[in-house]
């Protein structure tokens, strides 16, 4: 690998070497470096609930008892799911990448409240401990989503995860309100609403979820402990509570956190779509006001989660409709992104690879959500696998998909490296393929009944003998991705030692960050860049020199000065 | 709101500031100044102005202002939601459960003259915190001391009637879920786990004894309350560090936001209960 300087790149002043010291970091205020520190834990839990989901598809590869009990099979699916929800995908984009961008793609120095930022990811930090300590002490088995009665009697440590969950849900809240208020204020003279890059429009969109639904969470936890510890009686039908009322709490905030969790991918989709096309994006505004429509709309839909609930048959009905409206937005957006590539220049880099499997996978996730919105069908599939299938096709195919896109895409930019191209879009296919052996036979295992949670599925067998087939393939399919996931940690972090120095601008994208050094100074801008459409391309021109890509005018300067054919 | 220029001087305490300046000190001010400090961390503030009251990613004392309202308000917001959902849990057992709040009320279990109290302890706070802002926009760090401080004392003297009612709560064993154990008059109830009375048929019981399920209404009260009474905790919290700031001099004409904003969120503090106290203690 090559690796000459590059004429501006000064490394003793990248953010990450100044202020030198471990302390720097832990107490740092600096918005680049909060995002580094979000970004390792954050794939440090994506790792912990790979390997709980690993032991799931490990169980589930046979019939019967095959590694574990059914206790810790419970265990086991709670775990995954909850590490990876709490911990992984509603911080990921925006606590990750988000941190790191939003600034600079504003020109600014920081967000508008570093110090509560700082705070936002020591109540990670805390979260996660408290997390580890109910793996460490006993567990949890109530499914991720703690239904009442059984986590109110199960002897798991139930408040242990809650309590972590709540002071996770007030990182949630602090970040969004700090993404607001920089949008808000921090916004340089010229960048109206309808100049900033979609990643914003995004950004803010998913922080006002964050903001109005996390706190309904918290509400929904606290009334949790309480009833284990004191027995307040308001979830518990023997003292004259109701069970019901704990699904309408919960999935209150459940439903508008799944839109937390695509709204910031969708984001990164339209900046990766348009760069990686060379086109401006088609529909600017439908894309921006769209993100707002999902994140309101988002809020009306919670009952489609408690259609067997027994809750009215009105009530069932209005949210089925509302659920197929909020539908509306999403496929708007894929149609622009769609018209954005049609007659683009398309370049196949890593990635726009992961763009072009975003768009494909998060296809088949939204509309499975579709039929599983319609009512009388969803009498049949809910509980059952195609559920699992829906929700990894747009929560994996969908927002990790597009994490890892948006994680390759600004790499250069956060680490100063470049990345090995072919190995990416090596590794990229290879999660492709292993996704969709791994979850596409779970569409089918639950068309044909069989129901999720479940650790021994034997006894389906009889009248379903296709079930081990399906569910084997599925495991296969694991493993495959399970390893093109690992590909892809040794080739980035392969780039860290001996990636060629990143150029500033190695894609030729045209939003703030790609204005300042890879990796940036601590300062970000020695002084604030130029306010620009950001989405033309036209004034930029790929520089053989730097490999990367500049503003048109100084390289035509050079050339001038150049004799011919230089 | 115009900026004024006024700034103290820098004590050599904020020891990787670069210091460049050292405006005209303020008048008005009654102490010498110390430097607010912006940040935790061991940040370089590389060249301009040095005005320590204002955070090196901000262009102006507007700006930043706009950005700590607008965040405080936000804030207030997300508070309001996580006890929306206690208002919900209060507004669904009061449609289908009536009969146990008529009992509550009937019964006293709740001391009105102790709610009323506190309410308009927590009204005259608001007074006084409002009044402090303006000492705070005028730089009246005297008027502004005394009457954060009234205000804090207000908020003690709050939390002492709590104290006083759950007391009283305790001591009547009229407590959440399955800790009920309040002997009516009539000496029906048990002091034992009561609150699941025999499988009889449910019918609201006559009124002589409790109805079923009454502790319910407790599990909402002290939740509610509980949950509020914390928030007084956390504002008392606030206005103490606020005294200390003020103490030190740190507020001025041009930067007092700190107290704007625990101004509002006391406010906050303040609405909630008074949406509190009528639903649980007056309403009938």
């Amino acid at each position: 690998m090559a690796t000459h300087p590059l004429p501006e790149a000064d490394s003793s002043k990248s953010y990450l070497a100044d202020p030198p010291g471990v302390w720097s970091w832990l107490v740092t205020l600096d918005h680049k470096r909060i995002g580094v520190m979000y970004l390792v834990s954050i794939l440090a839990a994506l790792a912990l609930g790979g390997f709980f989901a690993m032991l799931v598809r490990t169980e589930l590869a046979l019939p019967g008892q095959t590694i574990m009990g059914n206790n810790a099979y419970n265990q086991m699916f709670t775990l995954h799911g909850a590490v990876m929800i709490f911990l992984f995908i509603i911080p990921g984009i925006p606590a990750a990448l988000g941190n790191f961008v939003l600034p600079l793609m504003l020109g600014a120095k920081d967000v508008a409240f570093p110090r509560l930022n700082l705070f936002s990811y020591y109540l990670y930090v805390i979260g996660a401990v408290f997390f580890l300590l109910t793996l460490l002490t006993g567990g949890l088995d109530t499914g991720w989503t703690f239904y009442v009665p059984y986590s109110t009697s199960t002897d798991t440590r139930v408040v242990t995860a809650a309590i972590g969950a709540f002071v996770l849900g007030f990182s949630s809240v602090f970040t969004g309100l700090n993404f607001v208020v920089t949008i808000h204020t921090l916004r340089p003279p010229g960048m109206t609403w309808f100049r900033m890059p979609l990643f914003l429009w995004a950004l803010y969109a998913t922080a006002i979820i964050q903001l109005l639904a996390t706190p309904v969470l918290g509400i929904t936890l606290l009334l949790i402990a309480a009833e284990r510890l004191v027995g307040i009686g308001i979830f518990d039908p023997q003292i004259g509570g109701d069970p019901v009322l704990f699904q309408h709490f919960f999935w209150f905030y459940s439903h508008p956190a799944v839109y937390i969790m695509i709204l910031p991918a969708m984001g990164i989709e339209s900046e990766l779509i348009s760069v990686f096309s060379r086109k401006h994006i088609f529909g600017y505004r439908f894309i921006a006001f769209s993100s707002v429509a999902i994140a309101l709309l988002g809020f009306l839909v919670w009952g489609h989660h408690m259609f067997v609930s027994g809750q009215s048959a009105l009530a069932s009905m209005i949210f089925s409709a509302l659920t197929f409206s909020v539908a509306i937005p999403s496929a708007i957006k894929v149609f622009n992104w769609l018209a954005t590539m049609y007659r683009g220049a398309i370049s196949l880099a890593t990635p726009m690879c992961y763009g072009l499997m975003f768009i494909f996978l998060f296809g088949i996730g939204g509309l499975t959500g579709l039929f599983l919105g319609a009512l009388s069908v969803d009498v049949h599939l809910h509980d059952t696998y195609f559920v699992v299938a829906h929700f990894h096709y747009v929560m994996f195919g969908g927002t990790l998909i597009a994490f890892l896109g948006g994680l390759h895409y600004w790499w250069p930019k956060i680490t100063g490296r470049m990345f090995s191209d072919t190995w990416g879009r090596v590794a990229a296919v290879v999660i492709f393929a292993g996704f969709n052996l791994t979850f596409f036979p779970q569409f089918v295992l639950g068309t044909r009944g069989m129901p999720r949670r479940y650790f021994d599925y034997s006894k389906l067998l009889e009248v379903h003998p296709e079930f081990a087939g399906y569910n084997m393939l599925s495991t296969i399919g694991a493993f495959l991705l399970a390893g093109g996931m690992i590909l892809v940690a040794v080739y980035l972090l392969h780039s860290l030692w001996r990636g060629a120095p990143a150029p500033a601008n190695p894609w030729g994208a045209a939003t703030g960050e790609w204005q300042c050094s890879s990796p940036p100074p601590r300062e970000n801008f020695a002084s604030p860049p130029a306010v620009r459409d950001p989405y033309d391309f036209s004034h930029l021109v790929f520089d053989p020199r730097t490999r990367g890509y500049v503003a048109r005018s100084s390289t035509e300067v050079a050339a001038a000065a150049q004799p011919e054919g230089g | 709101m115009k900026h004024h220029a006024a700034f103290r001087g820098e004590r050599a305490c904020h020891r990787n500031l670069q210091q460049h300046d050292t405006e005209t000190m303020d008048s008005r001010s009654d102490s010498p100044s110390h430097s607010a400090t912006p940040g935790r961390g061991a940040e370089q503030h590389s060249g301009a102005s040095h005005d320590a009251t204002l955070a090196h990613h901000f262009q102006s004392h507007e700006q930043q202002f706009a950005a700590g309202k607008l965040g405080m308000w936000i804030f207030l917001l997300t508070e309001v939601l996580l006890f929306g959902g206690l208002f919900c849990a209060y507004a669904v057992y009061r449609a289908n459960r009536p009969e146990i709040f008529h009992y509550a009320y009937e019964h006293r279990f709740l001391d009105v003259n102790l709610g009323a109290l506190n309410t308009v302890i927590l009204i005259f706070s608001s007074f006084t915190m409002a009044w402090a802002v303006r000492c705070a926009q005028l730089g009246k760090q005297r008027g502004l001391i005394a009457l954060l401080t009234i205000t804090l004392v207000c908020g003690g003297l709050f939390l002492g009637n709590k104290y006083l009612e759950y007391k009283h709560k305790w001591e009547e064993r009229l407590l959440p879920g399955k800790h009920f154990g309040y002997q009516a008059e009539t000496g029906e109830g048990s002091p034992a786990v009561a609150a699941s009375p025999p499988a009889s048929s449910a019918a609201p019981q006559s009124e002589e004894s409790p109805p079923e399920y009454v502790a319910v209404f407790f599990g909402i009260y002290f939740m509610m309350t509980g949950l509020h009474a914390l928030h007084v905790a956390g504002g008392m919290g606030a206005i103490a560090w606020l005294i200390w700031r003020a103490a030190k001099g740190h507020f001025t004409r041009a930067y007092f936001g700190p107290v704007d904003y625990v101004g509002l969120y006391w406010h906050l503090v303040d609405i909630i209960w008074i949406y509190l106290f009528p639903l649980l203690y007056l309403i009938h």
